[in-house]
């Protein structure tokens, strides 16, 4: 069941990213970014991650992606045109990103025998237990961010901002 | 029984594509799209080492990357809208005024 439900999602992750890479148009990429996103979210649950699965589907394919199909609408953002630079982006970028894969594939798979498997409803992590880790031992870390999205809302209102 | 390493593995595709997009694509929201990318592959290798050693610490990571790629994804794309109305292209070949 747990393997089944990974080649499903997994596999549309990858589609999805895969379609993210050679789709033209950024309304494209942006829309097969939110089926990886929500996907990955299945994988959180499969994982015993319940209030990561919620928070991915809110605010990554939520919140962020409707501020990234937001922005591309507003510019009008056309397909991209293959310019001089995007040959060697090609011939530099596709064997890069190869050989980093062949790379992390050859560590995770030889060391991937002290690692155990994991099955469904083995290990979940409860807001409950997620929540008294955030708001005790972390209370001070959790503050800080919350003023760091107020310094980044200030700032993305001071950059959109037209200038007189 | 799905083994551990079978997220990694998924996770380190996911993080190939993002970094080929990100040096193939021309378009500077679609750069930015393929970061986001990257950031969700390395958050599911969290989750899987969180896992693997029962651990509530790697799922608080990801949830802290998550509030920095909101911020960022804000801060960033303010950016984007304030290039375009200053050189009005999105291409990334012509927003070169600080290269050799």
């Amino acid at each position: 069941m747990h393997l089944v439900l990974f080649f499903i999602f997994g596999g549309l992750c990858v589609a999805g990213a895969l379609n993210l890479l050679f789709q033209r148009h950024p309304i494209n990429s942006a829309l097969s970014l939110i089926v990886v996103m929500s996907s990955l979210a299945v994988l959180y649950l499969l994982l015993g991650a319940e209030f990561l699965a919620a928070a991915q589907v809110i605010v990554y394919s939520g919140a962020i992606m409707v501020l990234f199909t937001f922005v591309i609408m507003l510019l009008n953002a056309g397909r991209e045109e293959r310019t001089h630079g995007s040959k060697a982006a090609y011939a530099i970028g596709i064997p890069g990103a190869a050989a980093l894969f062949a790379a992390l594939t050859y560590i995770f798979l030889s060391n991937g025998t002290h690692l155990s498997s994991a099955s469904l409803g083995e290990y979940l992590v409860t807001t409950d237990a997620l929540s008294r880790v955030l708001f005790r031992d972390l209370l001070l870390p959790f503050e800080v961010t919350s003023v760091l999205i107020l310094v980044a809302v200030l700032g993305a209102v001071a950059l959109a901002r037209k200038e007189n | 029984m799905v083994p551990i390493s079978y997220y990694l593995v998924l996770s380190a595709i996911l993080f190939s594509i993002g970094v080929a997009a990100f040096l193939i694509k021309r378009n500077i929201i679609s750069i930015f799209m393929s970061i986001e990318l990257m950031l969700n592959a390395v958050n599911l290798s969290f989750v899987a080492f969180a896992h693997q050693w029962h651990q509530v610490s790697g799922q608080i990571f990801v949830f802290f990357v998550m509030v920095v790629a909101a911020a960022e994804a804000a801060v960033g794309l303010a950016i984007i809208i304030a290039i375009f109305r200053s050189r009005s292209t999105l291409n990334v070949d012509q927003v070169d005024l600080m290269k050799l």
